[in-house]
């Protein structure tokens, strides 16, 4: 297990579920929970300083019972190692503490993850669509339950007839 | 917006019987809604920003974005891993090469492949003419949207000797898809090599003509200076990168930290500014043209014979030849696009720093010739979040310096 997993799991003993280091990449899972006092120690314990925010993302897995994904990556400048911080929400809850406070880019990185996935984000200051329109509401685009051709709304345009020859 | 037609039709009240009672409305202030774009010509491209502003200050700006949203991430998952190449041309339609070469890294990262060397010189000095033709685009249309209008004719000019440059590589000017899995798709002819040359000497004095041209304009100077500033501290935390983030002294360049490609193989320096404003973002763009001349120089110098593809059939495309004459090259071409190729399930991200910033992509692949997940970490989409931040307390002019400042290129913002 990489230094940095071990050391999130020694201060959060027993919130860590899942850890995978492939290709050079360490993700961590970590209970729902714990994820925002997880986020507030990368950024602020002296000795991890991981005071860049890369992206938040987040991936639908509609088999599984806690459905979805919210990706956070992290990268610390000064000891040049990046972190990728997973946790994992159930369809019927899918609720996450927002992690603006920590970092102010997730400001517009979770409202994408919002408007794509429809996962909500606790204390966001302004979650509201960013990509599709405000007014959209056929659901979230890249959950995989939603059809590439939309969900079928261009079949209900009325064309003109064609013209008789 | 409701509460203020409220306050306005009480201020205004006149009696339409006796009109001439109507006393003097008292001087009252109150915030104006703006709406800048989405058809504004400095918003470059379709974004729109709704400004608020107390006489002609920003208080708060919202951008709005969306407008060329064309799904890519959700197209990503309906097609092979070759297939999304051209895709990626249309993210920063400005920089094609860049988006390929970012895009082709996180693919062989996920493969494990490792790329034979005379390609990764071809693709760092590929890269490498790509960022000089970002910097100049955006050098010309930063210039032209505060009014010095001059330079963005320059830099076109010299913008124009690489695109025919890049015609003659790969036949497109703009949507290039010259980058592949674990090469790239054709090796210089003599003659590029030669033109290539030919322009590196040309270029460096034309740079210095850049300069004169801005920094004896006494306006440009005024509306750069001090415009735009953002600590080292909230640049980190609002996720900016490239020339964004080292204007505020964070030295923070992929090309360095996690080096790639044949950039550790090259001399070059970072430069870093330090008041973290607009015209150290300009002063950097601009250092960074005479960097990447060095770099290809260095590239041109060291450059060896070899093969411009990894070996790993199971994967990587075969060469074109091979498959006009060739049965076995024949069927692995038709495999590779019409199923794929068998990625392993896993994940990674790959950043790669291209001249707006990083540039990554994570992919989720839970095996088979499809990416399950594929997310785009598009700089300009990230640094539009740091627009309200970056705009506070400036005038209503300075919103196309900001937006200027970062580069924007909303094919890429809205994905």
């Amino acid at each position: 297990m990489s230094q940095l997993a071990k050391r999130i799991e020694d201060t959060f003993p027993g919130v860590c579920t899942k850890v995978v280091e492939w290709r050079g990449d360490v993700s961590v899972t970590v209970k729902r929970e714990a994820l925002h006092d997880i986020g507030k120690f990368l950024h602020d314990d002296p000795a991890m300083r991981f005071d860049y925010i890369v992206h938040v993302s987040s991936v639908d897995w509609p088999d599984d019972e806690e459905r979805f994904e919210v990706v956070y990556e992290v990268y610390s400048i000064r000891t040049r190692q990046r972190i990728r911080l997973k946790t994992r929400v159930p369809e019927s809850d899918c609720i996450v503490d927002s992690l603006t406070d920590i970092w102010k880019g997730a400001d517009f990185m979770e409202r994408e993850v919002y408007d794509m996935m429809g996962i909500r984000f606790r204390n966001h200051p302004d979650l509201r669509r960013i990509l599709m329109p405000d007014e959209y509401e056929e659901g979230y685009p890249l959950r995989k339950d939603f059809p590439l051709r939309g969900k079928g709304w261009r079949d209900t345009f009325e064309f003109l007839d064609e013209p008789t020859r | 917006m409701a509460q203020f037609e409220d306050q306005r039709t009480t201020v205004y009240k006149v009696d339409p019987e006796h009109p001439e009672d109507a006393t003097l409305p008292t001087l009252r202030t109150e915030e104006l809604l703006l709406n800048m774009g989405p058809q504004h010509p400095s918003t470059h491209g379709v974004l729109k920003v709704i400004l608020e502003l107390e006489g002609e200050r920003l208080v708060k700006s919202t951008p709005v974005m969306g407008f060329l949203h064309r799904g890519v991430e959700k197209l990503a998952e309906e097609g092979t891993y070759h297939q999304f190449i051209p895709h990626t041309d249309r993210l920063d339609y400005v920089c094609a090469m860049y988006n390929n070469f970012a895009y082709c890294r996180a693919v062989e990262k996920l493969m494990n492949i490792t790329v034979p060397d005379r390609a990764e010189y071809l693709r760092t000095i590929v890269a490498e003419i790509q960022r000089i033709i970002g910097h100049q685009f955006w050098l010309g249309t930063q210039a032209l949207d505060i009014g010095a209008m001059t330079v963005f004719f320059y830099c076109f000019r010299d913008r124009e000797i690489l695109l025919d440059w890049f015609d003659e590589l790969c036949g497109a000017r703009l949507t290039t898809s010259w980058y592949r899995i674990g090469g790239v798709e054709r090796d210089f002819t003599l003659s590029l090599f030669a033109k290539l040359k030919q322009f590196l000497d040309y270029f460096p004095p034309k740079i210095d003509e850049y300069v004169i041209f801005l920094e004896k304009n006494r306006i440009w100077l005024a509306r750069t200076k001090g415009v735009a500033v953002i600590s080292a501290e909230d640049a980190l935390s609002f996720g900016l990168s490239g020339p964004t983030l080292r204007g505020s002294g964070v030295d923070y360049d992929l090309r360095k930290y996690e080096p790639y490609s044949a950039y550790p193989k090259c001399e070059f320096s970072v430069p870093v500014g330090k008041n973290g404003d607009t015209y150290d973002r300009y002063w950097i763009r601009v250092q960074e043209l005479y960097e990447s001349v060095k770099i290809i120089r260095q590239c041109l110098e060291q450059i060896q014979d070899g093969p411009i593809m990894a070996d790993v059939p199971s994967v990587t495309l075969p060469p074109k030849e091979r498959v006009f004459t060739n049965l076995e090259s024949m069927i692995q071409q038709f495999k590779l696009f019409s199923q794929g190729f068998n990625a392993p399930p896993g994940e990674i991200y790959c950043g790669t720093e291209a001249h707006k910033g990083e540039l990554g992509f994570y992919i989720v692949s839970t095996g088979g010739g499809k990416p399950y997940r594929l997310k785009i970490r598009a700089p300009s989409f990230i640094h539009m979040g740091a627009f309200d931040h970056m705009s506070k307390g400036y005038m209503i002019a300075d919103a196309v310096t900001i937006f200027g400042t970062y580069d924007i290129v909303m094919g890429e913002c809205d994905r």
